[in-house]
């Protein structure tokens, strides 16, 4: 298993190197009105995550040109066999290309993808498809710890204003699953925090669910009884949200907007933008091109973003969020930056170490620049350290 | 003054002695048309979509292509064999709601005869460990709560259900300990390179095209005649249903009631476990908590609507697994939420149940009166 997860890293990195070359022997191009498009969600409008998703198929459709019936959606379905059910079906249907939207798709995506060598199988937040050695097997997710990271200064700068810059107040964090996503996401909330507010610490709970209403709603107020004066979240749902607005606490979310769920204490969502990847892989059909087999961009691409400032933020929130992406976007701040966070209260110089095998395999993911390089060398993100001042509270898997 | 004149009522019930495979058939067909056409009647008032395309897209989603067939008669098959295993416990009046955890025991036992010996076993001395093994966990699984019920006689319906969060957590450390990412909890497909153990049609004939769940179907389907007859003609059908009329009855007629409740209940079990594997082996490739999906429960309406018929259970495991399958098509065609097809299915099952009262009693008008009392 170690091997096999140091040659995905290696294969990912190789191919990104060469991808140039790759370019060369493309597919036939499909003409536009002969193109169908298939896509696998496990959730549907109520659920954020696919909401997300649905609105950047909708983005492609309009910037590509295709009508409503080229674009076939399976709504609801879980991470099981009916996923390999779903995606041949649609393949039977003549989908020349079909997008999964989670994690647990993969296995079943790349079974249908080895039935199907001539049908583009495009698999969001997955790490395998380099090392499936399928060449119409593709990964894709974006840099959403950038948007976590300025979601973290508009929660900062409310702490700020509240509590003053020293404050040394406890902010929590509703968490689905504890892994490298959801912890490189956490990771960068409170980076952003601390670069406002250097003394918060945090509180993670996990729920062990996507996405569970009731259960993120009573997540957080478990937090907030805690003793957490802010919330953010990692999961589908606006139940950390309602909770907040229940107890008059402020609140940092994920995909949507959550104005409408916590109107008086909603600051902002770290959001993605499906959009940009939709249309990249549509076109790379249209023009006869390839597909990245690891596709992975940011803000400058316009792949992630804040949604709408609430009122309750505070005064200054939109000059500090728009020189974090301008320092994001010329490469002047690495969101971690390893001057910026320690593990036991060391500085982490090297990821490829005996102790860090478990989780890293052996790849080194530390520059020489001293930054983590997430999301460089595969798309879906490999930040595991619970830094200093973060406090798991439980673990699910 | 004259006395107040008794009121007719308008309408009497009588109950049926009897009733005519034909009136029997009729009432029911009856009542699922008076359903369907009730559904058609709230579809168009809620959505104002075409009822009749909505039915005709459900059949498109659940049987309109060769595969979708095959996948509609595999997920039938495993809601099947599901109901068969309860249906002895509850013809014996033994509440089995603790099937969910014996097909989660059961895949289990599989997915690690898959994992540990998968790539080193000939695969027929593979597939015969994978099904001892299901048995085998399925029957411990079941034989537990039926042990202390014939002894200190516990409350049957909380152990089974009990010992299905059990199974649920055995589950989840499995998919920790198997997992195949660092803190994903995913078990991932079991030899996706390999296949090894993964039950496979390719060795046969052509006949069906190049995928089928032929073999699924065969073995469930001779499991269904097996099923019957063992109810119907043997002797230990017969003390099951003995015992599930009366235990003192049973007891005078020098039924070893205990032993019957652990033979029966070893079976039941057994069975589940097999559905574990089926599922296992047969159509996911790998376990987790939701592999038993919700089926444990769904088979005891199968069962109960059959009237423990396994025959009739083939058409109602049939119904409800094209229900669902259908679903996925009204959401993907109509935009309605997979939530129309269970208001669907809900609709149809509650007219099928009510229709059950025709089936017993029959009613009588005012006018007819007089008839009646002859």
């Amino acid at each position: 298993m170690n091997l096999f997860k140091k040659f995905a890293v290696l294969a990912t990195t190789a191919a990104m190197a060469c991808g140039a070359a790759f370019a060369a022997d493309a597919a036939e191009p499909i003409a536009k009105e002969d193109l169908k498009v298939g896509i696998i969600y496990i959730g549907d409008e109520q659920e954020g995550y696919t909401y997300a998703h649905m609105l950047g198929i909708d983005a492609m459709k309009e910037a590509c040109g295709l009508s409503d019936d080229q674009v076939i959606a399976k709504y609801n379905i879980p991470e099981d066999e009916s996923v390999y059910d779903a995606a041949v079906d649609l393949a039977e249907q003549g989908c020349q290309i079909i997008f999964g939207n989670s994690f647990g798709f993969e296995d079943y995506m790349i079974q249908a993808a080895t039935e199907y060598p001539d049908v583009q199988f495009c698999h969001a937040t997955g790490y395998q498809a380099a090392s499936s050695e399928l060449e119409n097997m593709h990964n894709y997710f974006t840099s959403v710890y950038e948007s976590r990271y300025v979601s973290g200064i508009v929660a900062g700068m409310k702490l700020a204003e509240l509590y003053g810059e020293d404050t040394d107040s406890k902010i929590g964090y509703v968490g689905a699953y504890s892994y490298a996503e959801v912890i490189s996401g956490y990771t960068a909330f409170y980076l952003g925090v601390k670069s406002i507010c250097p003394n918060v610490t945090m509180e993670v709970k996990y729920t062990g669910s996507w996405a569970d209403q009731a259960l993120e709603k009573e997540t957080a107020e478990a937090l907030i009884a805690d003793g957490c004066v802010l919330i953010s979240q990692h999961a589908d749902t606006t139940g950390a949200a309602a909770g907040c607005e229940a107890n008059g606490v402020y609140d940092v979310g994920y995909n949507v907007s959550m104005l409408d769920a916590a109107p008086n204490h909603a600051l902002t969502s770290a959001s993605i933008n499906w959009g940009p990847y939709y249309t990249y892989a549509v076109n790379c059909m249209i023009n006869g091109e390839t597909i990245d087999t690891d596709w992975c961009q940011g803000y400058s691409e316009g792949a992630v973003a804040l949604t709408e400032l609430g009122t309750a933020c505070a005064e200054g929130t939109q000059e500090a969020v728009d020189a974090a992406w301008a320092a994001i976007a010329d490469g002047s701040l690495h969101v971690f930056d390893t001057s910026t966070w320690t593990v036991n209260g060391e500085t982490v110089t090297s990821t490829a170490t005996d102790d860090l095998a478990e989780t890293y395999y052996g790849t080194e993911y530390i520059s020489p620049d001293g930054y983590f390089m997430e999301s460089e060398l595969a798309s879906a993100p490999s930040f595991a350290f619970i830094i200093d001042g973060i406090t798991e509270l439980n673990q699910v898997y | 003054m004259a006395a107040p004149k008794q009121k007719e009522p308008f309408v009497r019930i009588v109950k049926r002695d009897s009733i005519s495979l034909g009136k029997s058939v009729a009432i029911r067909i009856a009542a699922i048309l008076l359903s369907l056409a009730f559904c058609a009647v709230l579809i168009y008032s809620i959505t104002h979509s075409n009822p009749v395309q909505v039915y005709r897209s459900m059949m498109d989603g659940a049987i309109g292509t060769g595969r979708r067939t095959w996948n509609t008669l595999r997920d039938t098959m495993i809601l099947l064999v599901t109901a068969l295993a309860i249906t002895p416990a509850f013809k014996m009046r033994f509440w089995n709601i603790g099937a969910e955890g014996q097909i989660l025991v059961g895949g289990i036992a599989t997915a690690a005869v898959m994992r540990y010996c998968g790539n080193s076993m000939p695969t027929l001395l593979l597939f015969a460990l994978m099904i001892l093994v299901s048995l085998a966990a399925g029957l411990i699984w079941g034989l537990i709560p039926a042990i202390f019920k014939a002894r200190w006689n516990t409350n049957e319906t909380l152990f089974t259900l009990m010992m299905n969060y059990i199974a649920i957590q055995l589950t989840s450390f499995f998919s920790i300990a198997w997992e195949a990412k660092k803190g994903s909890g995913n078990i991932g497909t079991i030899n996706q390179k390999t296949q090894a153990g993964w039950i496979s049609t390719s060795f046969l004939p052509d006949i069906f095209g190049n995928f089928n769940y032929s073999i699924n179907v065969f073995i469930v389907l001779t499991l269904t005649v097996l099923m019957f007859i063992y109810l119907q003609y043997t002797k230990h059908g017969y003390e099951i249903a003995v015992v599930g009329q009366s235990e003192n009855t049973a007891r005078y007629a020098g039924i070893n009631v205990k032993k019957v409740i652990l033979r029966t209940m070893a079976l039941s079990g057994a069975i589940c476990g097999f559905a574990g594997f089926l599922l296992v082996s047969g159509s996911s490739h790998t376990i987790s908590t939701s592999t038993a999906g919700g089926r444990g429960f769904t088979a005891i309406i199968v069962s109960w609507l059959a009237k423990f018929n396994p025959f009739v259970m083939i058409l109602i495991s049939f119904f409800l697994v094209f229900m669902g399958n259908g679903a996925t098509q009204i959401a993907s065609e109509f935009q309605l939420n997979e939530s129309a097809s269970e208001v669907i299915t809900g609709i149809i099952l509650f007219f099928i149940l009510g229709s059950e009262f025709f089936t017993n009693y029959r009613l009588i008008f005012g006018k007819h009166r007089k008839e009646a009392n002859e």
